[in-house]
């Protein structure tokens, strides 16, 4: 029965069925491996970062062979620096953790565990996807234009952003950077608002919104933010356009000269566009991150075989750190010459989501209490998860406070800080959730020695990366100088960066091991079953993996919440959701 | 156990909280979403206008502000052809839904007609994206031009697509009421955009 309903439906040309696909299934994967080819693009980027930081004066004759502007002469241009530092961070922020958490897993599972057989607008999702893809075609072709990609940084601030004439990026390649970001903002607030309707309209019997898995929460919270939050980019992205190619001077106060010549236009402000960039950045962080904390609360409870703890507390919390997230924009501003009043209250606003923050970080705390364990692998990242949110967290309070902020600012604290909760942290919840699904996904099992191998590796790795760019920081060292040679207070810390450097090899080296395992697995790793991890959630009471429909003939009924896991009395130690 | 006893058990499936269809959903979100582009370029705006040291106040009532009017006047009369398109596609009457949807076309097309009459004079008193006439003062703020140029802008770009929206859901056979009652929620949030732009741009800035 099951059968015949799916051969009905599904599309059977290669061009329907992989690539112009309208199935949530296939999306996700397109999602997913977009952002799998992006994230292996920035690490690269971010490899070269750290040669040049390391060894600020080294000759790099090969690479000039691939580079031959960006490595004249063997040295790293500061330009071409610059230009990796913003597409390093424009890759990794916009093309990986905001796609693969949210667009890839969430796509892929959300219909599935709120019992839908697709999105509630499946066109639209494949055009997001397929907007998406321009939008990194673009941001990738701006390497490759003449002068290079822009040297704004991944928050493009004017007047430097504005002004073409700046720089070798600063043409062409700035321009390409805008479109590049608005084409992802509209895909974005498409693909949220296909989130947000499906969640609300398509849930399955039975499906209460308290009985969404946490990881649903996770997704429906950040498509609230992402379609609040990428409008206002939006907008700043149209201004700035203007600004470089209509002659208006939003952002541009009057009297600049670049090498000698004034720029005309004036009467504009470059900090209104911190704020609207910073509308949107601070909740982009959450963007990042909540998917994460979804993935990561559903997978702590399923292999430490109990629920979760606080299941409401958990909603209202995310629910919580994303309605806060929007009042606090200011905190990337206290040194902008904000009155100090204002500065306080983002300050305290800013210091409230430790609140939420803690609630979630104790009741994951609360869920392992006691649990007789399973240490896969996708929990070792989910448990490496908690540490990295924790550890980025605490340097999160440090720098909300502005006595604080006035000293860190533009340091390597920051750097330090953001890498390990925004960047760290989220890749660690794609990493769970990659280890997680992987069966489901393409019917085989990854590799468990390998995975493992490959947790401790990252783990211990990341943290030898940016423990000691809150030491750099403390001790003064600035972000984005190419070179900071001429510092002699900073002098001390070049074997710091030595040793950074070293492990961040060490540390992308370690990726071999995943992508080997991964793409080993894809073809050769053990046979899955339905439900290898004797999971609870409806995604585990169907075919691997999952036919077009997902449910074929059945109509999901949900019985039981999420996470029934060592019921007393049950006759095993999980409930799945449909059981009767 | 927690969460799992805690809500209506009796969730039979189906579209509610809300209890309307997907589309609905979504063009609710989508002018939420919208509201936030409109909002920024509004509070761009705001921030412009009160950092500057002079902001020109270059609408004379007459002709400026009436002129205004008279467009306001279009749009908002469109927004009520358009309900009584919406009411005729509620009882089933296609004809008289098509051309009170053509009558809401045409208001909007009146208006865009009139803005681009207004743009036209105004560029031909020499205000610009990125310059004020000199005789607006000297240190009236470039600004003024390029805000008023990227709002109406996307404004008029947004009536415009609402003009091909609606001709598109006049023409289509298989459009229901649903359908068009969706369009009709676009072009109501197209004029509500105007009610803050019409009084924000111009009526702040009467000479």
């Amino acid at each position: 029965m099951t059968e015949q309903v799916h051969i009905a439906h599904a599309p059977t040309s290669f061009i329907r069925k992989y690539i112009f696909s309208t199935d949530h299934k296939v999306i996700g994967l397109q999602y997913f491996f977009l952002a799998l080819v992006a994230a292996l693009t920035g690490m690269v980027m971010s490899l070269l970062i750290r040669l040049r930081l390391a060894w600020p004066t080294e000759q790099w004759p090969l690479l000039e062979q691939i580079f031959p502007e960006g490595f004249k002469g063997g040295l790293m241009q500061p330009e071409f620096y610059l230009a990796l530092v913003t597409m390093h961070g424009t890759m990794m922020v916009f093309m990986v953790l905001t796609t693969a958490p949210q667009s890839g897993f969430g796509n892929y599972f959300l219909p599935i565990q709120i019992g839908a057989r697709d999105m509630a607008f499946p066109v639209l999702n494949a055009l997001s996807f397929w907007i998406t893809l321009l939008s990194f075609l673009v941001l990738t072709a701006s390497l490759f234009v003449a002068g290079g990609s822009s040297l704004g940084g991944w928050t493009f601030y004017p007047t430097l952003s504005a002004i073409p004439s700046t720089g070798p990026g600063q043409g062409l390649g700035a321009d390409l950077w805008i479109i590049s970001i608005a084409l992802f903002c509209i895909a974005s607030l498409l693909g949220a608002l296909n989130f947000l309707t499906t969640t609300l309209n398509m849930r399955a019997q039975g499906m209460s919104l308290m009985r969404m898995p946490l990881t649903c929460w996770g997704w429906f919270t950040t498509a609230m933010i992402a379609l609040l939050a990428f409008p206002v980019l939006l907008a700043g992205g149209i201004l700035l356009l203007l600004d470089r190619n209509l002659g208006t001077s939003f952002f541009n106060p009057g009297g600049l000269s670049v090498s000698g010549t004034l720029i005309p236009g004036g009467g504009g402000s470059p900090l209104l566009w911190q704020h609207l960039f910073w509308f949107f950045g601070h909740p982009e962080v959450y963007i990042a991150i909540l998917p994460g904390m979804g993935a990561t609360s559903h997978i702590l409870s399923n292999f430490a075989r109990k629920p979760v703890f606080g299941y409401r507390a958990m909603v209202v919390a995310m629910f919580a750190i994303g309605l806060l997230g929007f009042f606090v924009w200011g905190h990337h501003m206290f040194i902008s010459g904000m009155n100090p009043r204002v500065a306080i209250a983002f300050s305290v606003l800013t210091l409230v989501i430790g609140v939420p923050s803690a609630i979630k970080t104790f009741n994951w705390l609360g869920t392992l209490w006691g649990a007789r364990i399973r240490f896969t692998s996708p929990m070792l990242f989910a448990i490496g998860f908690v540490s990295l949110f924790v550890a980025g967290g605490v340097t999160g309070l440090v720098l909300g406070q502005t006595a604080l902020d006035v000293v860190f600012h533009d340091t390597h604290f920051v750097t330090g800080h953001f890498h390990l909760i925004m960047g760290v942290a989220a890749i660690f919840g794609i990493f769970a959730a990659t280890y997680y699904w992987f069966p489901k996904m393409f019917g085989r099992m990854m590799n468990e020695p390998l995975g493992k191998l490959h947790f401790w590796l990252t783990f211990i790795g990341v943290y030898a990366i940016f423990v000691p760019f809150h030491i750099l920081g403390i001790a003064g060292h600035p972000r984005r100088y190419a070179d900071s040679t001429g510092y002699e207070f900073l002098r001390a810390l070049d074997p710091l960066h030595v040793f950074i450097t070293v492990a961040a090899f060490a540390t992308a080296a370690a990726q071999i091991v995943f992508l080997f395992n991964f793409f080993w697995s894809l073809w050769k790793g053990k046979q899955a079953s339905d439900n290898p991890w004797e999971a609870t959630t409806l995604e585990w009471t169907i075919a691997t993996p999952p036919p077009h429909d997902n449910f074929g003939a059945h109509e999901p009924i949900v019985q039981h919440g999420p996470y029934e896991y060592a019921v007393p009395g049950a006759a095993k130690d999980y409930t799945m959701q449909t059981e009767p | 156990m927690d969460g799992t006893k805690l809500s209506t058990a009796s969730w039979q499936g189906g579209a509610s909280p809300f209890a309307i269809g997907h589309k609905k959903l979504g063009m609710w979100l989508f002018i939420v979403s919208d509201s936030l582009t409109f909002g920024a370029l509004l509070m761009g705006y705001a921030y412009a206008r009160l950092a500057a040291d002079v902001w020109p106040k270059p609408f004379p009532f007459f002709p400026s502000i009436v002129f205004a009017t008279v467009m306001t006047f279009c749009l908002l009369s469109s927004s009520l052809t358009m309900v009584f398109a919406v009411q005729a596609s509620a009882r089933g009457q296609r004809q008289p839904m098509v051309r009170w949807l053509l009558a809401t076309i045409a208001l909007g097309v009146l208006f865009v007609v009139l803005h681009l009459i207004e743009w036209n004079h105004l560029l031909g008193e020499g205000l610009s994206p990125f310059s004020v006439p000199a005789t607006w003062g000297a240190n009236a703020s470039p600004l003024f031009g390029a805000t008023f140029f990227t709002i109406t802008g996307l404004h008029m770009l947004h009536v415009l697509s609402g003009v091909i929206y609606l001709g598109v859901t006049a023409v289509r056979k298989r459009a229901t009421h649903e359908d068009v009652e969706i369009s009709g929620l676009y072009w109501h949030f197209v004029d509500l955009v105007w009610m803050f732009v019409f009084p924000l741009i111009y009526l702040l800035s009467i000479k």
